[in-house]
């Protein structure tokens, strides 16, 4: 925790609500310890900005530790920064330089429509999952936990798949603005485990009709939601989606 | 004699059969009248989502109010190392009693016989209902169920998910209220925030909310209101809970009648990432499930502690017979898992002594080099036939292996200090985890104002002065899954008359009116500090004199700190922006007016008990060897507070009653 003291100009997308045009403002920041996160950082400016009576910067933040999913910064032209497999939270300013000049940037999709500078509207997300990323079991249905046995490489690749935090990076990350990574991390998980068998086919036909109508574009495999992903959710689950939408679609289900 | 204002209502009987019986008699609730029949569910974490899906499978009318933009960011998805149950899966002598044992006496002898034996009850089904939801728990190469050791226990009894036991649960909980969402049978209300609860005639009929994109105050009517809001750590500002986290909707309700039981028992965690530095805004947790392989130690010379701290010295340089394994040495039946009281009480002794490894000088090791190489490494070289494995070979083995464990949190590690922790043992210290007190509640969950609920970490009930881990995750499901849906029906059976109360209602009206001025108050100081910069001071105020050891003296004097710090946030903070739009600095100045008088009654209270337990350490009151002497003659009650105005609170005792458990000295040794 060898520290080092970093003077850095930020440009960040301020925009008042959802119908203001919005625009950069640049700040300078002097003396940002690289021990601080991205996040802390913003704190730091957040705190200036009041005590020079101005408005601080709205952000979406809260468990500052990976896994909410909350935090949603565009940073330098990639969602969650510059480096590989993190979340802004969890991004120190040790990953940058002094002299950085450092734009900040709201997640862009039409389906995530700004709230407040670089907050966004992710709802859509949640409608994605009611139209099906579940499994219909009441409470109390419920045999025994071991009664079925699951095999230890699809129970790790279902978690690999579940470990998606709901964020929004891929969509951000995605030339098309495409929720196919997200969505297919859902569906993957569900498809690799026997409890999701039997709603299998319902579950994709429905969750991706859901995906279109929210206004989400289409995938041209272009992998950079994989790539920008924070949990490194694999392109290989939206292959798996495709074959189950297939198979579904031909089945006429 | 307990006050008689508490009626905890525990069913008669033999504790095997209480809930038992109590389910099989509690009144029923007709699936035509349930239609009819409003419930409003705050927060959506394990507890929150678990209780909100449940109860619209029943069929009740439900809505869900979460402060995140979505119900799956709530907290609960943060919880790293597992979930206990009493399977005895591992055939290692686990059993219902024993979890329940285990449980009351890791509380240090502060928590109510009856709710735990419940929650160790239902913990089976919590795993079976899960894993049927589709959470993804690990598996052994048989692809039946893993489970690791936790602290305080002797069986391994805790499920897990790597280290994202709590998002996997989480997210499970969450897909069935989505579920439900998607039915039209919850309505959810992502970004809003309970501002007040509404009382009319002695009876919670719903709340104020108010709607953070557009600054809207809204009412909801409910014939029960359910608290699902969890702990109020935050109150330390330093501490593991997320930044949103916050005591506001429990202690709204506490100045509506609403007693708040053991505020002062809160839980430091021993394995926290040390504090780098004044801009520090939250602290992380390195899950407990690390003590299953990584050994605590400090330098046992002063010397080389302070030449560790200078940057002098390697550790991985000091010899075996340099190393002091405090815990090992103290506690040698539990060694570094024992509780996690006991080990943060330990942590702070070596450290105050001066054996603190960082330049702070609060730190201490967690070291895996010995298990990785001679553990691990064994293992997996005998695995693959080599008799003599070098040193190199054991620990590139072991190293495979500890990355399949904890590689999440060996990456989070590194990621935050910049150290590699397969290389350099881990640097930690203690940190604000948990709260284990919280609002009053009888066996129904119910609090003492009728209707008005609270289940998950938002209570008081199950885990006394000390939380054992992978329990928290355990009770918010249990709660949501398994209590309330029965134990609603006995208040709501009596409820069937009740029309909706229309919210033009005058309680409504001045309710909202009160949650209007607070606002409008807080934007009209228009001080010169910032939010933070009080929380920053109140926080400080808690650690110093309310945190993992406390005195009568400074007790004291944090509370007369704290009533002037109230007294200048609420004529010199500046909260900028306007009530009437989305406004991060207002929500927060909101949530850190309720913990500046929070603080003050957690003061009171640890003022009040002349005993140390669990995670309330009054140094006045230890035995020769530093544990914590309790003194149940005089303290073996729930503490419970009434407020009658701000600064003055009544204290109604609930005498805990132990007929089958022998109340012991809690030895770890």
């Amino acid at each position: 925790m060898s520290e080092k003291l970093l003077n850095l100009t930020l440009k960040v997308w301020r925009q008042r609500n959802s119908k203001d045009k919005g625009g950069f403002e640049t700040y300078a920041m002097k003396g940002v310890s690289t021990d601080m996160s991205f996040l802390e950082m913003f704190d730091v400016l957040n705190e200036q900005l009041i005590n020079e009576g101005k408005d601080p910067v709205a952000f979406d933040h809260d468990c500052r530790e990976g896994i909410c999913g909350m935090c949603s910064m565009f940073i330098n032209g990639r969602p969650h920064g510059p480096k590989q497999a993190v979340t802004t939270c969890q991004l120190h300013m040790r990953s940058f330089n002094d002299g950085d000049t450092i734009t900040v940037e709201p997640w862009r999709a039409k389906p995530f429509p700004v709230i407040k500078d670089l907050v966004v509207d992710r709802s859509s997300f949640d409608r994605i999952i009611s139209a099906g990323g579940f499994i219909s079991v009441n409470t109390g249905n419920a045999q025994d936990a071991n009664a079925i046995p699951i095999s230890k490489e699809d129970a790790d690749e279902s978690f690999a798949a579940a470990a998606c935090i709901g964020c929004g990076a891929c969509v951000a990350a995605c030339k098309n603005a495409s929720a196919m990574l997200f969505v297919s991390a859902k569906v993957s998980q569900l498809a690799l485990l026997p409890q999701g068998q039997p709603e299998r086919d319902q579950r994709v036909l429905n969750m991706v009709a859901q995906m279109d109508s929210e206004g989400f574009g289409s995938c041209t495999n272009t992998g950079a939601c994989s790539a920008e992903c924070p949990k490194e959710i694999s392109l290989s689950n939206i292959a798996r989606m495709n074959r189950d939408y297939f198979g579904a679609s031909i089945a006429g289900k | 004699m307990s006050s008689s204002k508490l009626e905890s209502k525990i069913p008669e009987g033999s504790l095997e059969q209480k809930w038992t019986k109590y389910r099989s008699t509690v009144p029923l609730v007709n699936p035509a009248n349930k239609r009819s029949l409003e419930i409003i569910v705050v927060g959506s974490g394990l507890a929150g989502s678990s209780a909100a899906s449940t109860l619209a499978e029943l069929g009740y009318k439900v809505k869900v109010f979460c402060f995140q933009d979505s119900a799956r960011r709530a907290h609960s998805i943060a919880a790293q190392g597992g979930i206990n149950a009493a399977k005895n899966y591992q055939n290692d002598g686990d059993s219902v009693y024993r979890l329940f044992y285990d449980t009351i006496k890791g509380g240090d002898y502060r928590a109510r016989e009856a709710n735990v034996y419940r929650l160790a009850e239902v913990s089976a089904n919590i795993i079976d209902q899960s894993v049927a939801s589709g959470v993804p728990f690990a598996r052994e190469y048989g692809g039946l169920l893993s489970n690791r050791s936790f602290g305080g226990t002797q069986v391994q009894r805790t499920f897990y998910a790597a280290g994202q036991t709590g998002q996997q649960l989480l997210l499970g909980a969450y897909s069935g209220l989505q579920r439900q969402v998607g039915m039209g049978a919850v309505q959810m209300y992502a970004r809003h925030e309970m501002l007040e609860v509404v009382k009319i005639d002695g009876v919670c009929r719903g709340i104020i909310a108010r709607d953070l994109v557009t600054g809207k105050l809204e009412r909801h009517f409910g014939h029960a209101v359910l608290l699902c809001t969890g702990g109020y750590g935050n109150v330390f500002f330093l501490s593991t809970n997320a930044m949103g986290s916050n005591v506001t909707a429990a202690w709204k309700a506490h100045k509506k009648g609403a007693m708040f039981a053991n505020p002062c028992f809160t839980q430091i965690h021993p394995t926290c990432i040390p504090v780098s530095g004044d801009h520090q805004s939250k602290l992380t947790l390195m899950s407990e499930s690390l003590r299953n392989d990584g050994r605590i130690w400090v330098p046992k010379k002063l010397e080389d502690a302070k030449a560790i701290r200078e940057g002098k010295l390697n550790p991985n340089n000091i010899k075996e017979e340099d190393r002091d394994y405090y815990l090992e040495r103290r506690y040698p039946a539990f060694g570094n898992l024992v509780p996690r009281d006991v080990a943060s009480r330990a942590a702070k002794e070596r450290c105050d002594a001066g054996f603190g490894v960082n330049t702070t000088g609060e730190a201490v090791y967690l070291d895996f080099a010995f298990n990785m190489k001679y553990k691990y490494g064994k293992i997996e070289a005998t695995k693959k036939g080599i008799a003599n494995p070098t040193e190199a070979q054991l620990k590139e083995f072991g190293h495979e292996v500890v990355k399949e464990k904890y590689g999440n949190l060996f990456d989070m590690y590194k990621q935050i200090t910049g150290v590699d922790p397969y290389e350099n043992p881990m640097m930690i210290y203690p940190a604000v985890h948990y709260t284990m007190g919280g609002l009053w509640v009888d066996y129904n969950l119910m609090t003492n104002v009728p209707g008005l609920y609270a289940l998950g970490e938002a209570n008081f009930s199950d885990h006394g002065a000390n939380r054992l881990g992978a329990s928290a995750l355990m009770q918010g499901l249990a709660d949501g899954y398994f209590v309330i849906p029965y134990t609603i029906g006995a208040y709501l059976s009596n409820e069937i008359r009740t029309k909706a109360i229309s919210t033009d209602h005058p309680a409504f009206v001045e309710a909202e009116k009160s949650v209007a001025d607070t606002i409008n108050k807080l934007i009209g100081i228009k001080g010169t500090k910032s939010v933070d910069y009080y929380h920053k001071r109140l926080g400080k105020i808690m650690w110093d004199n309310c945190g993992m050891a406390r005195n009568e003296a400074g007790l004291k004097k944090a509370i007369e700190e704290i009533r002037a710090l109230r007294s200048e946030f609420w004529s010199n903070v500046r909260v900028t922006g306007a009530a009437d739009e989305f406004n991060p600095e207002l929500e927060k100045a909101g949530r850190v007016a309720d913990f500046l008088e929070l603080g003050e009654l957690m003061c009171l209270d640890a003022l009040q008990r002349n005993e140390s337990c669990g995670g309330h350490f009054r140094e006045e009151y230890q035995t020769e060897e530093g544990e914590a002497k309790r003194d149940d003659e005089n303290f073996k009650y729930v503490a419970a507070w009434e407020m009658k105005e701000l600064g003055n609170w009544e204290l109604h005792k609930e005498d805990l009653v132990y007929e089958n458990i022998k109340i012991a000295q809690r030895s770890y040794k």
